[in-house]
């Protein structure tokens, strides 16, 4: 998995704290495959070290869930990245990087509920992923773009290629960037925001 | 459309509590709290109490850490404890009067417009 491993500290860093006058939270969630390079676009703008919050699921025999049974059951840990960034001092945003495998969209549930939007990161190399995660955000009703991060050994190929071949609807904005470049990453969210703002200011595109 | 990867697992189910017994009795064998406290990944978490008023060392932990408003998520990674089982034990802290909870923005379908806005301006300044 794309993510170091977690270690349990005391708390954070006297440099990291937020200011009392943090009132209030917001999120966004970067999703894509494994080494898509979602940690590291979160890693990028974050004004923290990225830090890792860890869910576990049980997958449990049909109909029995008692804890006798424990030895039964498949513990799978499922860990996500996420990274901080003060917007004033009341707002703060939370970025969080989460697999796009379907296997881990019980993840999703908590995560989804109140952000902001999504940034689907892929990379040319390998699509696959990508189509069942943007399927899936469709079917919630959440809002994203797609930014396509740039590998230096990858091919580049038009946009207009990469979005026939996800079949993206035209509406959904496309943005290429260096999910290793603050500036590059940044500037991703922003295509996030000025679409969301551009969804709240003007009529509803048409969606299937 | 569909990619290699639309397989379904059917075992797998949105929002199923469990872990390993550590976590079964760090909550003291909750999987929820009692009355139902809603807190988000980034809900923003204070200390009110000195942490010397906590019962368990878990509780202390957090107590000590949220001297400064800190989200939910924060406090799991710091912990190295699931975000589930954070939750369970802020639900304590939070009926206890130890911690105020600051609710995220809440966002309908769509943000407001003004939140947008206060979010492009912070990002622009990176």
């Amino acid at each position: 998995m794309d993510f170091a491993n977690s270690e349990a500290q005391a708390g954070p860093q006297v440099q990291d704290a937020l200011p009392a006058s943090a009132r209030s939270a917001v999120k966004v969630v970067v999703v894509g495959g494994f080494g898509v390079g979602k940690t590291t676009l979160v890693g990028s703008v974050s004004e923290i070290r990225p830090l890792t919050t860890e869910e576990t699921m049980t997958q449990a025999g049909a109909g029995v869930d008692s804890l006798v049974g424990a030895e039964n059951k498949t513990e799978t840990t499922v860990a996500m990245d996420f990274g901080r960034i003060s917007i004033d001092e009341n707002l703060v945003l939370y970025l969080f990087g989460t697999p796009g495998q379907e296997r881990f969209w019980f993840l999703w549930k908590g995560l989804f509920e109140g952000a902001l939007g999504a940034v689907v990161l892929i990379d040319t190399r390998r699509l696959e992923v990508s189509f069942s995660v943007i399927n899936r955000l469709e079917e919630r009703g959440v809002p994203f773009v797609v930014a396509v991060n740039a590998f230096p050994d990858a091919p580049v190929h038009p946009m207009e290629e990469i979005r026939s071949a996800l079949d993206l609807p035209d509406y959904v904005p496309m943005v290429r960037c260096d999910a290793r470049e603050r500036a590059s990453s940044r500037d991703t969210l922003l295509a996030l925001m000025s679409y969301l703002h551009s969804l709240t200011t003007a009529p509803a595109p048409e969606r299937p | 459309m569909s990619g290699p990867d639309n397989v379904r697992h059917p075992g797998w189910a949105d929002g199923v509590e469990g872990g390993p017994e550590r976590l079964y009795v760090v909550t003291a064998g909750r999987s929820s709290s009692s009355a139902p406290v809603v807190l988000d990944l980034v809900t923003l978490i204070v200390s009110r109490g000195r942490p010397e008023r906590a019962t368990q060392p878990e509780h202390t932990a957090i107590l000590r850490m949220c001297a400064s408003p800190l989200s939910v998520a924060e406090i799991s990674a710091y912990m190295g404890l699931p975000a589930s089982t954070v939750t369970v034990l802020l639900a304590d802290l939070v009926h206890g009067g130890h911690v105020e909870a600051r609710a995220p923005v809440p966002v309908a379908q769509l943000p407001d417009v003004e939140l947008l806005e206060a979010v492009m301006h912070g990002l622009r300044k990176l």
